[in-house]
């Protein structure tokens, strides 16, 4: 059933041309980049080889390439998650999913696999650009892998924050523009922890960003994966609980 | 007609804030029956519908369907239900056949069971010619057909359907009526609705909700019989005051004139005074020349009901919206 939920959500994304565009866009703003950094690599490669411990292109051209794509899918992903559910309570189809034999978690859980799975989709077209040098040489496996994990696990972050406040709404913009919020203010609250003061320290923790740093320099520190699955459960779990709210309410 | 109890509705209450939109409904359908759900608008008909589509929580009630209770087993009861809301909840970027292969899906029907049941319900709301098209693209009659589609596709034992000719042409509307009908063979239907005579067209019971309580349970044939003779046209060639009419019987609730000697006579039911009227006219020369007993609409009996607490209706309306 939550199979059913979550293909009738990615059919309706690829029926939108939203999700084309969003696609066409991220993908041509981060291969621009990506040519970028392929560029100073191949300037300063000579340089570099000197060095006793030198850089390799996993550090020079994924890592930017990745922390770019983060502040990219920062501002796409409220897009695309904003019509999750604020789109069916103002097309009125929510009535067809309630009364259907399904409980409200699989309903949560279907719209959100059915965005995982259109971002899985974006992700795999990003990844396209780093799997491409290993036609021309070697790449730091161990680095790429864990600044994948990083990358996936944050995509999956921004679409269950943006899923929870899709169901406060019925106006798909003002979930977008929540969200958007929400996220940037995550984005950057380590900054008030990196100046010091009282709780920096939670603050810190609290930052989406410094979990994806230490994955980009290639610490798998489980406590990093743990603070995004909980990230992640949080808002699917406060999902169904603003619907069940609502039924309750009215 | 078997008289198996399919939806068994106790004592249903659901409060907004401080306003109790319905308030402590009961009422039961058995097997095959189309029971219509009267009410003016605001009345709490849609409320109710709402809960008895498992959309709404209820404040305090019960809710039992063919003997499985929905707040209990959720999941096993709403398979047994079928639900058009007001507005048809389509996914207007799928195309009819998207659509209806997600709602067969949505309702768990068995893989080898699903395209029979597509076809089976294309045809039955006559969706064979459009079934590649947009349902963005479909006009109102057949958005709504569709809407019904997904109500039934799964032939549950109760089809919920709410106000579903609101906004179709008139051949439309009786083609849907049709098609209730129909449906009322083998399921049951509960029909929300203002229009009076899309009652007395489909339905074999009506129940009036007012202010959010159940004022009228009755069958059509019941109904009919309050609307009957409860109300005489006269002519009369000479005719005496009202006063003196009026005197006549203590079963004449009001006597209205309207005017060169033609009055409307209301008494209490099934007390008919027009034998008492010919006598006198005969013996006293009033020159009876037109006896007609008057038959009352649904309307009549509707706005009565609804309005029977001396309140203008507007009022009720908006104290309800």
């Amino acid at each position: 059933m939550i199979r059913t939920i979550a293909m009738r959500e990615l059919r309706s994304l690829f029926l939108s041309p939203l999700a084309w565009a969003i696609l066409a866009v991220v993908e041509l703003i981060l291969g621009f980049l990506f040519l970028g950094q392929l560029d100073l690599f191949i300037t300063y490669q000579a340089q570099i080889a000197v060095l006793e411990s030198p850089p390799g292109a996993t550090e020079i051209i994924v890592v930017p390439l990745f922390s770019s794509a983060t502040v990219v899918l920062l501002l796409v992903i409220p897009l695309l998650t904003m019509r999750l559910i604020s789109d069916e309570r103002r097309q009125k189809t929510l009535p067809l999913l309630l009364s259907a034999p399904v409980s409200m978690t699989e309903i949560v859980l279907g719209k959100y696999l059915g965005i995982l799975a259109f971002l899985g989709v974006l992700l795999a077209v990003i990844l396209l650009m780093p799997f491409s040098l290993y036609l021309l040489g070697p790449l730091d496996s161990g680095l790429l892998f864990s600044a994948i994990i990083g990358l996936a696990l944050m995509i999956a972050s921004f679409a269950a924050a943006g899923l929870f406040l899709s169901s406060l709404t019925n106006q798909p913009t003002v979930a977008a523009v929540m969200t958007f919020g929400l996220l940037l203010l995550l984005w950057i609250i380590d900054m008030v922890g990196n100046a010091g003061g009282g709780g920096s320290e939670l603050l810190k923790y609290l930052s989406l960003q410094q979990h994806y740093q230490s994955l980009l320099r290639g610490l798998f520190d489980s406590s990093d994966i743990l603070y995004y699955l909980l990230f992640i459960t949080t808002f699917i779990l406060l999902t169904i609980r603003q619907l069940d709210a609502e039924r309750i309410r009215g | 007609m078997t008289q198996e109890r399919l939806l068994q509705v106790k004592n249903l209450s659901r409060r907004y804030g401080a306003q109790w939109a319905v308030q402590n409904i009961s009422f039961e359908i058995n097997r095959g029956e189309v029971l219509g759900f009267l009410g003016p608008n605001g009345a709490g008909k849609s409320t109710t519908m709402q809960m008895v589509s498992a959309n709404l929580a209820p404040t305090t009630g019960s809710i039992v369907i063919n003997g499985i209770d929905l707040f209990e087993q959720p999941r096993a009861a709403k398979a047994l239900l079928g639900y058009l809301p007001e507005q048809p909840p389509l996914y207007r970027e799928l195309t009819v056949d998207e659509y209806l292969n997600f709602v067969v899906r949505l309702n768990g029907i068995k893989k080898g069971a699903q395209s029979r049941a597509i076809a089976h319900v294309k045809e039955r709301c006559g969706l064979g010619d459009v079934s590649g098209r947009l349902i963005a693209n479909l006009s109102k009659g057949y958005q709504q057909r569709v809407g019904i589609a997904q109500a039934i596709i799964h032939s549950p034992e109760i089809v919920i359907l709410d106000e579903p000719t609101v906004g179709l042409d008139p051949i439309q509307i009786r083609a849907i009526r049709e098609l209730i009908r129909e449906l009322g063979g083998d399921h049951s239907v509960i029909l929300s609705t203002h229009i009076l005579p899309e009652v007395q067209a489909t339905c074999d019971r009506v129940q009036i909700i007012n202010r959010g309580e159940l004022v009228v349970s009755d069958t059509i044939e019941g109904l009919m019989n309050r609307m009957h003779g409860s109300t005489l046209k006269v002519a009369l060639r000479n005719p005496p005051s009202v006063d003196e009419l009026k005197s006549l019987s203590a079963e004449i609730d009001e006597i209205e004139s309207l005017g060169e000697g033609h009055f409307r006579i209301h008494f209490r039911p099934e007390q008919s005074p027009a034998e008492l009227l010919v006598e006198q006219a005969v013996a006293k020369g009033w020159g009876l020349y037109e006896l007609t007993p008057a038959a009352r609409s649904l309307e009549d009996i509707f706005v009565d009901i609804t309005t029977s607490e001396h309140e203008p209706l507007e009022l009720a309306t908006e104290q309800e919206a």
